[in-house]
């Protein structure tokens, strides 16, 4: 194991990640290190890899080599999709997916804790106190008024919101979260980057994102992934004047 | 045994053997006295008819041959008041032998039987047989000399002496050697020449080699049998030939089943199209298969006089056929189904059961007979023990054609790049300009095409009925599904090691269980490879 | 305490209500009027009749099966018609045995046809279907447990989608061809039949044929009333959470292919119970119900019907069949037509089914009192 010089406050790591389809590489030994309650951006040309980090960290592609540490003990590359949601790793997808015979209340009914196994599940019955967290949540996501309808007849910003708040219902420790910002308007925009940033006091979240002004309002941490490699990390400004960062993403 | 030493003079034989005969059947007729000897065999006892069959066998006449058959078959008759000799060929008709002409209305208590007995028959039969090795037909001489192989009797042996030494082509010679070794191997004078005799038949596969084989080892079990002797040479040779012969079984399983491998291939390569391109299960596909094959059997009727290319116009317009049948369902169903996969399926179910009930109310519920062209029935005769029959050779021949046409059609042109190019993103496609809709419809209408010219395929294999899709829809989705979706060399190697592994497995299981192991492995194949042999990688492969 | 929650959806559920009303009405009054009234009376049901609507029940709980995983799960099984058979076959093993010595040879344990081919004994297999509690078990072990073990390894491996279909299609036809065979013991060709009697009654007889459509009644109720109870519980949503969106129920931490596995197998029971009741009302079961013709045309009665409501697919189930038994007596030649027909328009113009139609015309006269009401009020 190569795990032994973590650093014990990680709580996410990704070590020497490689991921390939057919010989090309998407993810080339890609490291990568999160410290509880961090805010991360990670930003990246098309093609990059971000996307597929994300299914290796949530066990949907599993890595050719590398481990992902979460919590300084657990492999996640042993687990499986629902296993590593279980564990707190809670994932909103570039395409905003949202179950959508199901009504907006029900979606975030899912999404709430318990009720996971097939017995469980048949059994189930809403506690008040569940009922008090769903209303929480939509008034959030600004979804109070559309409890009762199907999420298939929102938006495409709300059932971004919907989705977000399916993210926050579960309490996730680890919020990965792939381009939120596309299709909403720039007032939602706003809004969502002040979330986030509140959000990071007790999650740890990761951003990917391609709108710049989104990066710059979140005010954090930011890593440029390239060719399934960290090409350059640091604050929003020391990446943007890294020459090799405007040479292959950022543009001159 | 009177004549073998005879027989290494070539150009004495036949004197001799006249001479011989001369002496054994007394005066020779002149040319010209079939008559007066079917005169006489009618009224002559056994004894001396038999007497007079050589006669008659040794005459120069055309006539012979069809007044022997006529005797051998029990239809030599002879006219009681005209004396004329008839044989008939049904109730009331017949052949006047002595003139040839052919009659009808006869009646045939105005005639008498010309009587034979078995004794006759068996002789009847050697002549024959003689007569047809001299026979000028090539063709003739073979069929002879293949059927020649069953004779046990050792008095066929000067027959087939003489007829060798007068042989121009070296098959026949070679076939009646072999027939002479096994008559020597069975009734030889001395075990040297017994035994030189079986080792001649060592590595020969026909069938009838190894009856005599074993009828000379059988005396001796193969353990017990002393070195040198005729009954361990027999063993050794039959071990030889017990070895090739299995090779020989294994090779013809392994051309069952790549011919059983190649009409999987035609059936699945236009399902492989239809689902690699658009995602689409066309439960239809089986009835475009069927109305190719239908359309062979109108070409046929329309056509009777021309059997022989009537598959040269069937291949086209079956293709234009189920191809047009295609673009219709495209255009007027399917279009509104994609992304619904699984309706697209049922609809397409749907289609394939009025397609059934038409071809039902149309041509009829009962299956229709489609003939095979000449040039391909018969086998190819690879050696005694493996015989390849030609409609399997030709479509196995065709199924490659069409596998190299598809590939040829799918590389090199701009409909196969547009093709390919909506495969693997529609969306970006249709922006490029790529009338998608289009290249859908001509897809569509190129998988079932396909279909339609498998279809004419199958008329020369099965049945050609209503029911002819439903019987090869399963297979075709299994060798796509195992071989992976969208992928025409995953399709191809899907086909061929499903068509082999079914035909090794027969002889063990039985056709039946066979194949039902092959779909349990295909089941089982599937959890572990979802996506078939070759899957299409990508995000458009996945959810 | 469960069916508090059912008992309200309920009375919610306008057509489910409706079904329930009916199919106990029918339930009830069917028997009653072929046997309370005698022959050539007006309200008389003959025992043809009777019979008929049985099967006809049979195969809405069928029907009902399909749709609990299809229409809230997306999976469409065709191979569904191999449950409903083996279930079929169990029960004619049970009758099989209830022969005993009045079969054609007499033979006291073995059916006729191993006498037929010559078997000395009864195989393994066949032990204990002399007895009722364990044939009944069987009826449901046996489907369950074969759906059990193709769907663990199906949805483990997350076989899906079309491909998913087909190696339902090819597990059907591989029991089909299996069944054929005369060395597998169920009767080859020809099946199992000359049933005699169920539990002691003449299985002929009126009354027999009477309990057997009431019992068919009460199956298809109670099969009903599970179903509804699974889809309205939280399982039900995440069934329909996978139909959606498989991955986006995985990331949400649920174990899609246990959810999968728990409505294939419950599926499967049901219809395997479906077939053991068709059995001893049609008097015979055979191969031919393996074929995957029949298996699509289940889904075809639940796509009619309308799927994703449950009582869509009763519906469904009974108009179909309804059309079939007429036509292919009035119009034979017709029938496949008609059939195709019903394909393809249903996936083309019904994606709700009979039941969807219904519902889009009491929208629109809804809609169209709730605005002749706005007129009033705003006059
Ligand atoms: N399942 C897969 N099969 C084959 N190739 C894949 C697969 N998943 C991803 N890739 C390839 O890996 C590379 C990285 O893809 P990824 O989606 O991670 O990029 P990304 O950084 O998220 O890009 P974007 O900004 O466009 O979302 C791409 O070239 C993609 O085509
Ligand atoms: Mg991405």
């Amino acid at each position: 194991m190569q795990i032994k010089h973590i650093d014990q406050n990680a709580i996410l790591y990704l070590n020497g990640v490689s991921v390939s389809f057919d010989g090309f590489k998407a993810l080339n030994s890609l490291s990568l290190f999160l410290e509880p309650g961090e805010l991360r951006a990670i930003i990246g040309p098309n093609g990059a890899g971000k996307t597929t980090m994300m299914d290796v960290i949530t066990g949907k592609t599993k890595p050719d080599q590398g481990d992902v540490i979460y919590n300084g003990t657990v492999d996640l590359t042993r687990f499986d999709e629902a296993a590593i949601a279980n564990m707190g790793i809670g994932r909103k997808f570039q395409k905003p997916t949202v179950i959508e015979s199901l009504t907006v209340f029900e979606n975030l009914e899912m999404a709430l804790a318990g009720g996971r196994g097939v017995f469980a599940s048949l059994f189930h019955r809403l506690k008040a106190d569940q009922r008090q967290r769903i209303e929480e949540i939509l008034l959030l996501v600004d979804l109070q008024d559309r409890v009762g309808h199907l999420a298939g007849s929102l938006s495409h910003g709300q059932k971004q919101w919907l989705e977000i708040g399916m993210l926050l219902i579960q309490k996730p420790g680890v919020l990965l979260i792939d381009e939120p910002a596309a299709g909403m308007t720039d007032i939602e925009t706003e809004k969502t980057a002040v979330l986030f940033k509140r959000l990071a006091k007790d999650h740890t979240l990761v951003v990917v994102e391609h709108d710049m002004d989104f990066i710059k309002a979140l005010a954090c941490k930011v890593t440029v992934l390239h060719e399934g490699s960290v090409l350059a990390e640091g604050s929003l400004e020391q990446v943007q004047n890294n020459e090799k960062v405007i040479e292959v993403y950022l543009g001159r | 045994m009177r004549f073998t030493r005879e027989a290494q003079w070539p150009l004495l034989t036949l004197l001799l053997t006249l001479f011989l005969m001369l002496g054994l059947s007394g005066p020779a007729r002149a040319a010209g006295d079939l008559e007066s000897a079917l005169s006489e065999l009618a009224k002559a006892n056994f004894t001396r008819k038999s007497q007079l069959v050589d006669e008659i066998a040794r005459l120069e006449d055309p006539r012979v041959s069809p007044v022997l058959t006529a005797f051998l078959d029990g239809a030599l008759y002879q006219h009681k008041s005209s004396r004329a000799f008839v044989a008939f060929s049904g109730q009331d008709k017949g052949v006047n032998l002595l003139s040839g002409e052919s009659i009808e209305g006869l009646k045939k208590r105005d005639f008498r039987k010309v009587a034979i007995n078995n004794a006759l028959r068996g002789k009847l039969r050697g002549i024959m047989a003689e007569l047809q090795l001299r026979n000028p037909s090539l063709e003739t001489r073979r069929t002879a000399a293949r059927e020649m192989l069953k004779s046990q009797d050792a008095a066929t042996l000067p027959l087939l002496k003489r007829a060798r030494e007068k042989e121009t082509d070296g098959d026949v010679r070679d076939l009646l050697a072999i027939s002479i070794a096994q008559l020597n191997a069975l009734h030889g004078e001395d075990d040297e020449i017994r035994i030189a005799a079986i080792r001649q038949l060592d590595g020969v596969l026909y069938p009838e080699v190894r009856v005599v084989l074993n009828k000379v080892a059988a005396s001796v079990s193969a353990a017990e049998a002393k070195t040198g002797t005729v009954e361990a040479a027999a063993h050794e040779a039959l071990k030889q030939i017990e070895g090739l012969i299995s090779l020989n079984k294994t090779a013809e399983n392994l051309y069952f089943g790549i011919s059983l491998g190649s009409v999987l291939l035609l059936s699945a390569v236009g399902l492989a199209i239809t689902f690699g391109v658009m995602g689409v299960i066309n439960m239809a596909h089986g009835e475009m298969m069927m109305l190719g094959a239908y359309t062979t059997f109108v070409i046929q009727q329309a056509f009777p006089n021309a059997i022989d290319v009537s598959l040269f116009f069937a291949i086209p317009a079956a293709f234009l056929v189920a191809g047009g049948v295609g673009v219709l369902i495209e255009r007027g169903i399917i279009r509104h189904l994609y992304g619904r996969p699984l309706e697209t399926l049922l609809a397409t179910f749907g289609i394939s059961l009025v397609l059934q009930q038409a071809v039902r109310t149309i041509f009829s519920p009962l299956n229709q007979s489609v003939s095979t062209p000449s040039w391909m029935s018969g086998t190819l005769e690879i050696n005694g023990a493996l015989a390849l029959t030609y409609n399997r050779l030709y479509i196995i021949l065709f199924s490659l054609c069409v596998l190299a046409g598809l590939i040829l059609l799918l590389k090199k042109t701009l409909f196969g790049l547009q093709m390919r190019a909506v495969t693997q993103n529609r969306r970006m496609a249709s922006s490029m300009g790529i009338r998608t809709g289009w290249v859908d419809a001509l897809t569509f209408g190129l998988g079932s095409g396909i279909a339609g010219v498998a279809g004419v395929a199958l008329s020369q294999l099965t049945n050609v009925g209503p029911n002819l899709g439903q019987a090869y829809i399963i297979d075709s989705f299994m060798v796509v599904v195992f071989g992976g979706v969208g992928n025409l060399m995953g399709t191809f190697i899907g086909a061929m090691s499903l068509g082999i592994a079914n035909k090794f497995l027969e002889p063990f299981a039985g056709a039946v269980l066979a194949k039902i192991l092959i779909l349990v492995f295909i089941i089982l194949y599937i959890q572990k490879y979802p996506r078939g042999m070759f899957a299409l990688k990508g995000r458009s492969a996945g959810d | 305490m469960t069916l508090g929650p059912l008992t309200r959806t309920l009375l919610n559920d306008r057509g489910s209500q409706i079904l329930m009303v009916s199919v106990l009405a029918m339930t009830v009054l069917i028997p009653l009027c072929n046997l309370a009234f005698p022959e050539g009376s007006a309200l008389h049901v003959s025992t043809y009749m009777v019979t008929l609507l049985g099967k006809y029940l049979c195969y809405a709980l069928l029907a009902l099966a399909v749709d609990l995983i299809w229409g809230y799960c997306g999976i469409l099984s065709l191979g569904h018609g191999a449950f409903f058979a083996l279930g079929g076959y169990a029960m004619g093993m049970y009758l099989m045995r209830q022969i005993g010595d009045r079969g054609v040879y007499g033979d006291p344990v073995l059916p006729d046809f191993m006498v037929f081919l010559n078997w000395q004994e009864l195989p393994w297999f066949w032990y204990g279907f002399d007895n009722f509690a364990f044939a009944a078990l069987m009826i449901m072990l046996v489907p369950g447990v074969l759906a059990f073990l193709f769907g663990w390894l199906a949805f483990r491996s997350r076989v899906t989608g079309v491909y998913l279909s087909i190696i339902t299609q090819a597990l059907t036809y591989a029991l089909l061809l299996a069944f054929f065979r005369n060395d597998m013991g169920f009767g080859g060709n020809n099946g199992l039949t000359d049933f005699k009697d169920i539990l002691g009654f003449n299985i002929q007889a009126d009354g027999t044929r009477a309990v057997l459509f009431v019992l068919s009644g009460v199956a298809l109720m109670a099969g009903f009333l599970i179903c509804k109870a699974i889809v309205q519980s939280k399982l039900g949503r995440v069934l329909i959470a996978v139909r959606d969106s498989e991955s986006r129920t995985r990331f949400l931490g649920y174990r899609v292919e246990h959810f999968k596995l728990f409505v294939f197998v419950v599926s499967a029971v049901l219809a395997g119970i479906a077939g053991a009741l068709y059995v001893p009302q049609v008097g015979i079961i055979n191969p031919g119900e393996f074929s995957p013709v029949n298996s699509i045309e289940i889904i075809i009665w639940v796509a009619v019907g309308g799927r994703g409501t449950l009582y869509g697919a009763v519906v469904g189930a009974l108009v179909v069949n309804f059309a079939k038994t007429y036509f292919t007596g009035a119009f034979p030649e017709l029938w496949l037509f008609l059939l195709g027909g019903l394909f393809v328009i249903s996936t083309l113009y019904l994606p709700k089914g009979l039941v969807g139609i219904i519902g889009q015309v009491r929208n629109r006269l809804a809609a169209r009192s709730a605005t002749a009401q706005t007129l009033k009020t705003s006059e």
